[in-house]
């Protein structure tokens, strides 16, 4: 009982106890107290060494993305401590469960710009759900509790936990309780069946209703719920790009995603509905569109967790306050089973149109055509994945692209830069949800801009042998960026053409095998090829430079004003 | 466009380092211009109070109050206009005292003003007023004629007129969650 370890000691067995057997992280000056000790606890937590901390905490996203749990990130102070903050952007916006562990010099050198000292808590205040430094090591224990339990209930996001060399070096007694409760901290909104009756009235009365599923659903496990409701009540589910693969991309009521460039059915139903029912979005305007003309016919019924959210970006019309799953579970008995086929029957003849006169085209250009285009090569990919692959984007026309044509049969299949869009998310992302989803196949589609922001992790990949299956859509350019040029800046292609290096030597360098895809014919093999390997493989994939991604609603424009090319609206 | 008027949000937080700060980006980050600001102790060991003026509207500053409470740390905010509460500023007002003596205006100020003197020297007198903003900027505009030198106002300081405390309800509701929470960990430690 009267054991004295130090605070580094406290720290992993902390790890140990909330069940955490994985961290990723980089080592440095003012955190090697902790790392030190974690070479004594090597049996119980495996350590991943990115080759960048930026690395370490996308890698920590996808993971947590696809298994569940809380990402674990460690790295060390100054510089390790700014790397990780573009992650941390990014999980708060994507509400993403982390633990980052930042190392801090001692307590007398603080504030007086010592080597490698930076104010990590005030930078990380803005952007985290909860900062908090450490100065001695008896707060660790319950600071670290705290920081899981914060990080992982209501509605998720990443916390930062400042630990001081003092904090770290110090001596303390084991004690650690698991956190439960925070003062003024309300992660379970108390549910208020007054909303859910009027919910459930209004969707009874709803002939055009439409479901908005976000990542709410995923976050609290209710895929299978809200499939169940959207049966019962006949409802279309159209999904916003985090909340993609919350119901099969094959089942009869799935509508499609929403946004800049989702499909044209649940965009351009948006204007037509009466009732919209949003599940764990947020109303992002890259959803929206124009908000003055966003769906003004329609009531709004919005269910979310975060009470911030209500009205913020969109005035609903009801609301109910809880997490995703409680709420479908309640209104089930309540609301009715219906039909609404002819507004089904809508989107159908739109998806039909969307599919003859772009989707088509795109997935199964003529013969004649040369160069291979994004959609194509996703959907070749998607087609000979294996049952319940798990898609990694990166951010630009291959997320839009990926997004778009691959298909999803299992929940939790998607991880991609939602609200942030950081590109260079893909390849650390991916390794990390290999290692959250060993037994499922991983596949990255990314550009070659970018892959080139976080290829140093090929590193990590060829160190832990992780099997992760990398589509390069290469188009020589920050194809994303083209796109704009050319549609809104008149083909002025400003510092958007690249000089790429041999990715496939690259790749050989990492001893990570691949090949390179130029033209229709090579793909399939190719694709094959990579799917039959056992270990990381990269296709480098020749792409037309000029080939756009569409339907698209131009910035600023209503939801259902959707160009079906250069040219054409629908 | 939404009517702006001026509006107090009462913050209670835990009394921890970096909060008023957190909390105060919440209106920096919406660009609502800070009117006012004190910060103080409350009657509650451990508990703070931030009490805010800004002049917005009722839509921005129901998602700002909102927005404060997703902070942990933060225990509970509150919104008020100016009906809802009882408040007060206090200034502070510097005037060389020969100004105000050749005038013969000191006992007119201090009668008319509900004004009093806190100290005088040759050189200056130091004023002090409490009041509503009104107030305090009328007795400023008049000692300017008098050659103010300094001039400076506080924060407001505002209670709620409502017979319910809802703050202390908060806490002893809270306290009940805690503890239900604390026999929930108990028994399936039990088990
Ligand atoms: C870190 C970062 N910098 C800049 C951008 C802006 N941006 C968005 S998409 C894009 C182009 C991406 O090009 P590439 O990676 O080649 O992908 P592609 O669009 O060609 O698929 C850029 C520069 C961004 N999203 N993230």
């Amino acid at each position: 009982m009267n054991e004295r370890i130090t605070g580094a000691e406290v720290l992993m067995r902390g790890l140990v106890a909330e069940g955490v057997d994985r961290v990723f992280g980089y080592p440095g000056g003012a955190i090697m107290p902790v790392y030190d000790k974690l070479f004594d606890f090597t049996s119980s937590i495996t350590h991943i060494l990115t080759r960048h901390e930026q690395g370490a905490i996308h890698a920590a996203q996808g993971y947590a993305r696809v298994s569940g749990r809380t990402g674990v990130v460690i790295v060390t102070s100054g510089p390790g401590a700014t790397n990780v903050v573009t992650g941390l952007t990014d999980a708060m916006l994507d509400s993403t469960p982390l633990v980052v562990i930042t190392g801090q010099v001692s307590v007398s050198a603080l504030g007086t710009d010592a080597f490698q000292e930076t104010d990590m808590i005030g930078l990380a205040q803005p952007i985290t759900k909860w900062a908090i430094q450490i100065q001695r090591p008896e707060d660790i224990a319950p600071a670290l509790a705290q920081a899981f339990y914060v990080a992982s209930t209501g509605r998720p996001g990443p916390v930062v936990l400042d630990l001081t060399k003092d904090a770290q070096l110090g001596l303390t007694s084991w004690q650690y309780t698991p956190c439960r409760f925070v003062r003024g901290y309300l992660p379970k909104p108390v549910l208020d069946m007054e909303q859910v009756r009027a919910a459930a009235d209004m969707i009874n009365a709803a002939r055009r209703p439409m479901i908005l599923a976000g990542q709410g659903v995923a976050l609290s496990n209710a895929e299978q719920l809200l499939i169940s409701l959207a049966e019962k009540a006949d409802i279309p589910v159209a999904c916003t790009l985090l909340g993609l693969s919350a119901i099969p991309s094959g089942h009869p009521l799935f509508a499609g995603m929403l946004g800049m460039h989702g499909n044209v059915a649940p965009n351009y139903n948006t204007n037509r509905a009466d009732l919209l029912i949003a599940v764990g979005m947020r109303f992002d305007d890259r959803v929206t569109g124009d908000t003055t003309r966003y769906a003004t016919q329609a009531k709004i019924l919005h269910i979310d967790i975060d009470a911030s959210e209500f009205d913020k970006n969109i005035r609903t019309d009801a609301r109910v306050h809880a997490d995703a799953s409680e709420a479908l579970s309640a209104l089930m008995p309540l609301v009715d089973k219906a039909e609404h086929s002819s507004w089904r029957r809508s989107f159908a003849r739109h998806a039909a149109a969307e599919q003859s006169r772009v989707v088509a085209a795109a997935v199964n250009p003529p013969e004649s055509e040369p160069l291979l285009n994004m959609h194509q090569v996703v959907h070749c990919v998607s087609e000979h994945a294996p049952e319940g692959a798990i898609l990694v984007t990166d951010v630009g026309q291959n997320q839009m692209a990926s997004a778009r044509n691959f298909r999803f049969s299992h929940p939790k299949s998607i991880v991609t830069s939602g609200a942030l869009g950081t590109m260079g998310f893909g390849l650390p992302a991916a390794i990390g949800a290999k290692m959250g989803a060993p037994n499922r196949t991983v596949c990255l589609f990314t550009g070659d801009g970018g892959f080139q922001m976080t290829l140093q992790e090929l590193g990590t990949i060829m160190q832990y042998g992780t099997d992760v299956k990398i589509v390069i859509l290469n188009n020589n350019f920050l194809g994303n960026v083209r796109q704009w040029q050319s549609l809104f800046f008149k083909n002025r292609f400003s510092q958007t053409p690249m000089l790429n290096p041999d990715f496939i030597a690259l790749a050989r360098a990492y001893a990570i095998e691949g090949e390179d895809v130029e033209s229709r014919n090579e793909l399939i093999p190719a694709v094959e090829r990579m799917f039959a390997h056992h270990g990381a493989y990269i296709l480098n994939v020749n792409i037309d430079p000029a080939a756009m991604i569409f339907p698209m609603t131009p910035p600023g424009e209503s939801v259902d004003t959707i160009m079906l090319n250069q040219n054409e609206y629908y | 466009m939404q009517q702006t008027c001026l509006y107090t949000v009462t913050v209670f937080t835990d009394d921890q380092v970096g909060l008023l700060n957190q909390v105060s980006i919440v209106f920096t980050r919406r660009r609502q211009n800070i009117e006012s600001l004190s910060a103080s102790p409350t009657s509650i060991p451990g508990v703070s109070k931030f009490t805010f003026t800004c002049w917005s509207t009722l839509r921005m500053m129901e998602q700002v109050v909102k927005q404060i409470e997703k902070r942990v740390g933060v225990l509970k905010a509150f919104l008020h206009t100016d009906d809802d509460i009882v408040y007060q500023n206090i200034a502070l007002y510097k005037v060389p005292t020969r100004s105000l003596v050749d005038n013969h205006v000191v006992e007119k100020i201090l009668r008319r003003h509900n004004a009093r003197i806190l100290e005088i020297t040759e050189a200056y007198t130091v004023i002090e007023k409490t009041g509503h903003n009104d107030e305090t900027r009328a007795l400023f505009e008049e000692l300017m004629q008098y050659g103010l030198t300094q001039y400076v106002r506080s924060g407001r300081v505002a209670v709620t007129k409502d017979a319910a405390e809802h703050f202390t309800a908060f806490l002893e509701e809270q306290r009940r969650l805690e503890q239900s929470q604390a026999d929930a960990a108990a028994n399936s430690n039990d088990n």
